[in-house]
């Protein structure tokens, strides 16, 4: 896993509530039986009409909007439990997910993937939507050592909740692998005395 | 204090605990199948390790695969390959498998309790939301992503904060033509899409006692809708009886053993939830969605309502693509297609519904039709009791076994711009095919539409 610590970048705004795995990626591109390549399709029905064209009103189709954050309406990641939408995300280049709210599943998809996902307030999540609306480049600082998000034009500065061995496995690019193979002796004695 | 059903299986699961927070639980069950595994056994082979308890892992392929002519190789390359490539790591890891041609493939959550597999009191996990299914057996059942399929793999065990418990009791009794699919929409209509989030959920209240398991298994199939992690029901009389005498189930003096410990399996009287909601079961209508997301639901007989000022853009988003707007009525929609399938309402106890509605009726000419059995169980026991040529005969097409056009993985595709009356679990936007119009319905609810050519209120029809 890529190791992540501050990332200072412009962002992909999207505004839209409810965004499903389903739409992030689409069933009829989970055929792979590998990881890469994903990004290509992400957003796939809202970025390209059927015929390949793209449309032009999709923010990722915009050339003004890039970089390594997306930030995006509430219940981001909500649906099918399919990790291939983390893939989609990592292989597009973000980095970091903002929302208001995340699904459980995609939040810990994101998390396994190097991807670092953000709950802040509506409140703030709104101010970062009205600056880059203003300004199109408008930067954002996330520092996950510090667990803050700056606006860098307002210098507006958000704090954030992260579970501590996540912190440490993103910071370090660890794996949750690692860390039950570890338990092995653990695992086994437990499984001596269960009962199921 | 009392402890919770969820707590007390929970409990018995943990292996150790993170500094922080994290609980490492152990996994009784592991289902896989062909669509989030590859990379998962790919990471096995990377790292050179086996899978830690191959005899706690059962496969099947269900999502990919054709429902006509499963005799024959899959014609489409990718899913052909992909199939193959589940095959070969089963073979490889010895793990189990109940590829396409065997007599127990179909649906991962359909199989799982059909064999027995499923019991009360286990944790189960698949790479799938609608794992929850498995909860209607008093399990805690939830679905993961691939790192975690790895992860179970490579240790039998998952790195896990602990949800909060939420209880939802449905009291009463039902309207006649209501059934547990109405059941789900309506709770899932009043919380949202996202109600749910964080959450575990006991379903409890004599409405939901006096549901059989197959409808047990379809409320808390889609305990994900509303984003919780996974739903359950306190097993009881109606529980044992279905497990009793499966394959996998228990025999003998281990059955005595095991069933003295279900009986234990409840929410202490003096337990407490983190959240509790009653709903009053004569309040549930026939449910229709309307929207791109399960919560946008409402009663047959409702109006789509007006967006709320905050979130209007992607409400009305979800109106656009149905073609739809506020104020409108389902009632009299007229629609092309019907399917009757998936995890939520492909069992038996559906098919013979929907079989004893349509008998000696025909689907409107205007309307496409399918019905897709939720395993080869399932279709094997249609085929005994008739149920096949009842079908068919009302002009539905009777496939076999998969996921179908839930998902739109395969050749199963609803067409662009139409709309389509599914029993499945989700409309969002080109879920059942780019463009394709979805509304979700219980399967007397589906049928009915299907005989009339456009939506109906079944209550008036029977
Ligand atoms: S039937 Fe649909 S919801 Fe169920 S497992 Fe298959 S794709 Fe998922």
């Amino acid at each position: 896993m890529k190791k992540l610590n501050e990332v200072t970048s412009t962002v992909i705004p999207l505004p839209i509530e409810d965004v499903d795995t389903d739409q992030i990626i689409p069933a009829r591109f989970l055929k792979a039986t590998t990881k890469d390549g994903f990004g290509e399709n992400l957003f796939r029905d809202w970025r390209y009409h059927p015929d390949g064209s793209p449309k032009q009103d999709f923010v990722l189709n915009n050339p003004i909007y890039r970089g390594e954050i997306l930030v995006a309406g509430k219940n981001f990641g909500c649906g099918s439990s399919r990790e291939h939408a983390a893939w989609a995300i990592q292989d597009y280049g973000i980095r970091v997910v903002i929302s208001s709210f995340f699904a459980d599943i995609f939040k810990g998809n994101a998390l396994n993937n190097g991807i670092l996902p953000i709950t802040v307030p509506e409140v703030f999540l709104n101010r970062i939507f009205q600056e880059v609306e203003k300004d199109p480049n408008a930067e954002l600082t996330v520092s996950l050592q510090d667990q803050t998000i700056k606006i860098i034009n307002t210098d507006e500065v958000q704090s954030f909740e992260i579970d501590p061995y996540k912190k440490m496995c993103l910071l370090n690019g660890y794996d949750d692998i690692d860390y039950l193979l570890s338990l092995s002796p653990k695992i086994k004695a437990f499984e001596a005395n269960h009962l199921q | 204090m009392g402890k919770t059903l969820f707590d007390k299986i929970w409990d018995a699961h943990v292996v150790d605990q993170v500094e922080g927070g994290l609980d490492v639980l152990y996994i009784d069950k592991h289902l896989i199948h062909e669509v989030t595994s590859p990379q998962a056994f790919q990471g096995l082979r990377d790292r050179n390790i086996p899978v830690a308890r191959p005899d706690r892992t059962v496969a099947t392929a269900d999502h990919n695969v054709p429902t006509k002519d499963q005799h024959l190789p899959i014609r489409e390359e990718l899913s052909r390959l992909q199939v193959k490539t589940l095959t070969d790591n089963c073979k490889e890891f010895g793990v189990t498998l109940y590829g396409l041609g065997h007599p127990y493939q179909g649906i991962v959550h359909v199989i799982g309790p059909e064999l027995g597999i499923t019991q009360p009191g286990m944790t189960i996990v698949c790479g799938d939301s609608h794992t929850s299914t498995h909860g209607a057996f008093g399990t805690i059942a939830f679905g993961i992503g691939t790192s975690q399929v790895e992860q179970v793999l490579a240790t039998q065990c998952l790195l896990l904060s602990k949800p909060k418990r939420m209880r939802i009791s449905v009291d009463g009794e039902l309207q006649k033509g209501v059934l547990a699919k109405d059941i789900i929409l309506h709770i899932i209509s009043k919380l949202t899409a996202a109600g749910g989030t964080g959450y575990f959920i006991e379903y409890a209240g004599d409405a939901i006692r006096s549901l059989s398991m197959e409808g047990r298994m379809t409320v808390c199939n889609m305990s994900i809708e509303m984003g919780a992690r996974g739903g359950m029901i306190a097993p009881d009389q109606t529980t044992f009886e279905y497990v009793k005498d499966r394959e996998q189930a228990p025999k003998g003096q281990d059955w005595d053993n095991a069933l003295g410990y279900w009986q234990t399996l409840y929410s202490d009287e003096d337990a407490v939830f983190d959240r509790e909601l009653n709903f009053r079961a004569n309040d549930i209508e026939p449910m229709v969605t309307y929207g791109t997301n399960p919560g946008m639901g409402m009663g047959i007989q409702g109006s789509i309502p007006k967006p709320a000022e905050n979130g209007s853009d992607s409400f009305n988003k979800a109106l656009n693509y149905m073609g739809l707007k506020a104020g409108d009525k389902l009632v009299g929609h007229p629609i092309s297609h019907v399917f009757i399938g998936s995890c939520t309402n492909s069992r038996i106890e559906d098919l013979r519904l929907v079989a004893s509605y349509v008998k000696g009726k025909q689907i409107a000419p205007t309307i496409t039709a399918m019905v897709v059995p939720g395993s080869q169980q399932v279709r094997a026991q249609a085929v005994k009791e008739g149920l096949d040529k009842i079908l068919t005969d009302a002009g539905f097409d009777f496939r076999e076994a998969g996921c179908s056009a839930c998902l739109g993985m395969n050749e199963d595709k609803i067409p662009a711009g139409k709309y389509c009356v599914s029993t499945s679990n989700r409309n969002y936007e080109g879920r059942q095919g780019p463009g394709a119009r979805t509304i979700l319905a219980s399967p007397l609810m589906a049928a009915a539409s299907a005989i009339e050519g456009k939506i109906v209120d079944v209550r008036e029809l029977i």
